[in-house]
C-alpha cells in the first residue's frame, strides 16, 4: 500500500514538470531553420540527389551512419555469439 | 492545448516505459518497457522538426515547395536500428538465461554459476 | 512442422516477389522513399515467410548462416572502403566525388521539382546497396538464431 502511494505521487511530480515544459513548445514552426534552409537550397545541386533525407543521412552526415552500421554489426556479432556454446559440445578447457 | 497533442503523447509514453521498467519482474516486459521508451524519443524528434503545411522533403513530383525539416529525420533512422539492435542482444541473453536458470524472474536470478 | 501445400506454394509464389520489391526499394533510394535501412528490412522478411510455412530444419539447408555472415561483413567492409576510395582522387573521407561529373553516377540536377533519374546522386547509390547486403545478412541471422531453440523441444 505504501509502495504504491510513493509511485503515484513521484509520477505525478514527474508528470507535471514534464507536462510544464511540453507546454512551452511551439508545434508547427520550428525556432532555428538555418541548417536546414541550406540543406535544402544547395543539397539538390551539390550531391544530385532528389531525395533529401538521403543526402543528409548519407552524404551531410555520413559519420553518424557509419557509427550506427558499426553498432548494428557489433550488436548482430554479440547476438551470435551467444549461441556458439550451445550447439557445439563440451566447454573449452585449459591445459 | 489541443495543438501541442503530440508532445502531450510524449509525456505519457515516457512515464509509461518508465514505470514498466522500474517496476515489472519479467524479463520480456522490462524488454518492452526499454522498447516503449525508445518510440517516444523517436516521436519527440519527429514533431519538433513539422513545418505548417509543409510536405515530405523530396523533389521528385513533390506538390509543394514548402517542406519540412530533413535532419531531424536522419537521427531518428539511427535511433531506430539501434533500437533494433538493442531488443535483438536482450532477447538473445533471455533465451540463454531461460536455458541455464529455469526462469525468466529476475528476483530469482541472483546469484553467478560458477 | 511443415504447414499445408496451400501455404506452401504460395510463399514460394511470394517469395521472389519480396526480393525484387526490397530491392527496388534500395536502388531508387535517391529518388523515392526509402534508402538503405529500409529496403533490407523489407528483404529480411522474406527469410521470415520461408521459415513460417516450412520447418526449421529445411530452411537451414538452404540459407546457411556462414554465407549470410560472410554477407554482412561485405556490406560493412564495401561502406568503408566506398569512403576510403575519396583520398585516392585527393580529397577528404567519405567526399562525394562521382557527384555532377561525367563518369558512372554523374549527371547534375538542377534546383526544383523534377520526374527523377535514375543516373544521378554518385556515391549515394554505392553506399545504399552496401547499407542494404549488410542490413539483410544481419537481421536474417537473428531470426534464424532465435528460432534455433524450437527444434530441441520436437515442434
Amino acid at each position: 500500500m505504501k509502495k504504491m502511494l510513493v509511485v503515484g505521487v513521484s509520477l505525478l511530480i514527474l508528470a507535471a514538470f514534464f507536462g510544464a515544459m511540453a507546454m512551452s513548445f511551439s508545434f508547427g514552426s520550428p525556432k532555428m531553420t538555418d541548417m536546414d534552409d541550406y540543406f535544402l537550397r544547395n543539397g539538390q545541386e551539390q550531391t544530385g540527389s532528389n531525395n533529401e533525407c538521403t543526402a543528409v543521412v548519407f552524404d551531410f552526415r555520413g559519420f553518424d551512419t557509419l557509427g550506427e552500421s558499426t553498432v548494428l554489426f557489433c550488436a548482430i556479432v554479440g547476438a551470435a555469439l551467444m549461441f556458439r556454446k550451445m550447439q557445439g559440445g563440451e566447454e573449452y578447457e585449459d591445459e | 492545448m489541443l495543438w501541442n497533442l503530440p508532445f502531450i503523447t510524449v509525456v505519457i509514453l515516457t512515464l509509461i516505459g518508465l514505470v514498466t521498467v522500474l517496476l515489472k519482474k519479467n524479463i520480456i516486459k522490462v524488454l518492452l518497457g526499454i522498447n516503449i521508451l525508445n518510440s517516444a524519443v523517436n516521436l519527440f524528434l519527429i514533431s519538433l522538426g513539422y513545418r505548417e503545411g509543409g510536405v515530405a522533403p523530396i523533389f521528385t513530383l513533390a506538390p509543394s515547395e514548402l517542406m519540412v525539416l530533413p535532419t531531424p529525420q536522419a537521427l531518428v533512422l539511427t535511433s531506430i536500428v539501434i533500437g533494433v539492435a538493442t531488443s535483438a542482444l536482450i532477447l538473445s541473453f533471455a533465451m540463454i538465461l531461460q536455458k541455464k536458470y529455469g526462469t525468466v524472474d529476475i528476483d530469482k536470478i541472483r546469484r553467478l554459476q560458477g | 512442422m511443415r504447414m499445408s501445400r496451400i501455404v506452401r506454394i504460395a510463399a514460394d509464389i511470394l517469395y521472389p516477389a519480396v526480393l525484387i520489391f526490397g530491392l527496388y526499394v534500395v536502388a531508387h533510394g535517391h529518388l523515392t522513399p526509402g534508402g538503405g535501412f529500409q529496403g533490407g528490412a523489407v528483404i529480411a522478411t522474406a527469410g521470415a515467410l520461408v521459415i513460417v510455412a516450412y520447418s526449421y530444419k529445411e530452411v537451414t539447408g538452404w540459407l546457411k548462416k556462414n554465407v549470410l555472415m560472410g554477407q554482412e561483413v561485405i556490406g560493412l567492409f564495401g561502406f568503408i572502403g566506398v569512403g576510403l576510395l575519396a583520398l585516392a582522387f585527393g580529397q577528404v573521407f567519405f567526399f562525394n566525388y562521382l557527384a555532377n561529373s561525367g563518369s558512372l553516377f554523374g549527371i547534375p540536377v538542377p534546383y526544383g521539382i523534377n520526374a527523377g533519374e535514375l543516373n544521378t546522386a554518385g556515391v549515394i547509390p554505392l553506399m545504399n546497396f552496401a547499407v542494404g547486403i549488410e542490413v539483410w545478412g544481419g537481421l536474417t541471422i537473428v531470426i534464424l538464431y532465435l528460432l534455433s531453440g524450437l527444434e530441441k523441444e520436437g515442434c
